[in-house]
């Protein structure tokens, strides 16, 4: 299969490769897929004080469009407020990299991994506030 | 002086290129210059030439196999050859019984054939095999019943290289009056065959895992006892009646000559292909996490084929590919074809992994295995540093009991 030059870029040099602490309440972990699926995709987000995502990090068991989608995903979290974030659509993705049909389910997936990992967040954040 | 050439191919057990003193042979028998006649002409010096040239390469096919030339019908490959031996013994029997033992390891064409007779009303048991791929000798005894006509197993395992004791098991069908079919594609120039002495009776090969042309196998059918097979292909009685069809000469010589050359190579071929596997074993042998499918030393010397644990197939695929391999998964990845070989195999481990089949051949270079052997520990570090499993596996969490959502 050919991959696009973005995907590749992504695949070659993933963007904020790593783990952020989940037990810190401003940080929301979305852990979704499976390993008998083909894939897993972790992404965590950390909220600033400003109501902004200041940090994003991911980890990816999956193809390499669903590598360079996590990847993409933490570049767009960034500096967005949880409203905008939870805006993002895999159709996004999809434009962003170019991604063929076959690979449109690893843009789902990214796009799942946003929402669980805010809605740990918010989890957190009422806990915090109660 | 060292040139690399890129892509490196190490999948020789999907094909091989044809030997160049292959492909010398099969031009002379091509042009109105060379011996292009039909080897059934028997009127005129056109035919006879081509006759002598295919009965040579027969003798050559023969002589691999320990056989009497008598013995060797030219078929189209080594899934025709599987298909005639299989069905055509099966019907020609169907009077004494209608059970078939096989292996779920095989290769599709003795499977699908099996599947076929099934709709036909035959009963096929297909064996598991042992972890390690090769048949329990005890169980196959047992599984033959009064009614088994034909048992059908393969001689080397072209996903995992193993090789089968087919001596024992010819030994166990003579006694018991069975039919017993090998398919021994993939072991010309890898590993002795000897018709006699394993008591096979029919045995199927190709031409181009051997350096010879795509298009072209044959089928060995024991004369004494005799074997009986009702044909497949009817037309003009060619092969004496068990495979109708002109002859393609020029495929033939191809095979008679690379059959040649496998026979008189193999030796000194096999010391060289077990060093560069070790050199390739060896090289990698150091990362986590790594496991050989099927038998290390009941094996061909070309095949290695690992489990890469914790790293997603088509992603290892995409960090190789400056090498041309072949690759498979246990388990059913959306982006990979789940191998049934592997998956025959049972090993509990297998969930989140990926296997790769390097084969090396007659031109694998001690250089291109070095260059795999540092692109395999690149790519498989950095996938598992990008994974999120091997986070998890690193902090002793057990991947089955975790509630994955499944979608
Ligand atoms: C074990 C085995 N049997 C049968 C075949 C089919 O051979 P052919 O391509 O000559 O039909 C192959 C190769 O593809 C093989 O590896
Ligand atoms: S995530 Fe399944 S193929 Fe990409």
């Amino acid at each position: 299969m050919a991959y696009s030059d973005k995907v590749l870029d992504h695949y070659e040099n993933p963007r904020n490769v790593g783990v952020l602490d989940k037990d810190d309440p401003s940080v929301g972990t979305g852990m979704v897929g499976a390993p008998a699926c083909g894939d897993v995709m972790r992404l965590q987000i950390k909220l600033g004080a400003d109501g902004r995502i200041e940090d994003a990090k991911f980890k990816t068991y999956g193809c390499g469009s669903a590598i360079a989608s996590s990847s993409l995903v933490t570049e767009m979290v960034k500096g967005k407020t949880i409203d905008e974030v939870e805006a993002i659509k895999n159709m996004d993705i999809v434009e962003e990299l170019a991604l063929p049909p076959v690979k449109i389910h690893c843009s789902v997936l990214a796009e799942d991994a946003i929402a669980a990992a805010i809605a740990d967040l918010k989890s957190k954040q009422q806990a915090k506030a109660s | 002086m060292s040139s690399l050439n890129i892509p490196i191919y190490m999948d020789y057990s999907a094909t091989t290129p044809v030997d160049e003193r292959v492909a010398k042979k099969m031009g002379e028998c091509l042009t109105q210059q060379g011996y292009f006649g039909n080897p059934a002409s028997r009127s005129h010096s056109f035919g006879w030439r081509a006759e002598e040239l295919v009965e040579e390469a027969r003798q050559n096919v023969a002589t691999l196999l320990g056989a009497d030339p008598r013995e060797v019908i030219w078929t189209s490959g080594a899934t025709e050859s599987d298909n005639l031996a299989i069905k055509g013994a099966a019907h020609f029997n169907k009077k004494k019984g209608k059970h078939i033992i096989t292996v779920k390891t095989e290769h599709k064409a003795v499977l699908d054939t099996c599947r076929q007779l099934e709709r036909e009303g035959f009963e096929v048991t297909y064996l598991d095999p042992m972890e390690n791929g090769l048949v329990d000798l005890d169980v196959f005894k047992a599984t033959i019943r009064d009614d088994t006509t034909v048992v059908s197993i393969m001689h080397v395992n072209n996903e995992i290289g193993v090789i089968q004791d087919i001596k024992a098991i010819g030994a166990i069908c003579r006694e018991k009056g069975v039919v017993f079919h090998v398919d021994a594609a993939q072991s010309p120039g890898k590993v002795a065959i000897d018709v006699e002495d394993m008591n096979v009776d029919l045995m199927s090969l190709c031409a181009h895992k051997a350096y010879g042309p795509k298009g072209i196998g044959a089928l060995y059918v024991r004369r004494k006892p005799r074997v009986r097979l009702e044909a497949q292909i009817h037309g003009g009685g060619h092969e004496r009646g068990f495979r109708s069809g002109t002859l393609a000469t020029h495929q033939i010589v191809g095979m008679g000559e690379a059959f040649k050359i496998a026979h008189e190579e193999m030796a000194d071929e096999h010391a060289r292909l077990s060093n560069l596997r070790d050199r390739l074993l060896d090289g990698i042998k150091d990362l986590e996490e790594i496991y050989i499918n099927g038998d290390l030393k009941q094996r061909i010397p070309g095949n290695l084929n690992i489990s890469f644990s914790y790293v997603e197939g088509e992603s290892l695929i995409m960090s190789l590919k400056d090498i041309a391999v072949s690759s498979g998964s246990a388990c059913t990845s959306a982006s990979l074809e789940p191998s049934y070989v592997l998956r025959a195999l049972g090993r509990a481990d297998e969930l989140a992994s990926s296997s790769i089949r390097f084969t090396l051949g007659r031109y694998s270079t001690e250089e291109e295995v070095d260059y795999t052997v540092e692109l395999i520990k690149t790519a498989v570090s950095k996938l598992r540093d990008l994974s999120p499993l091997w986070d998890m596996f690193k902090e002793g969490v057990d991947l089955d009991s975790v509630e994955w959502a499944h979608h």
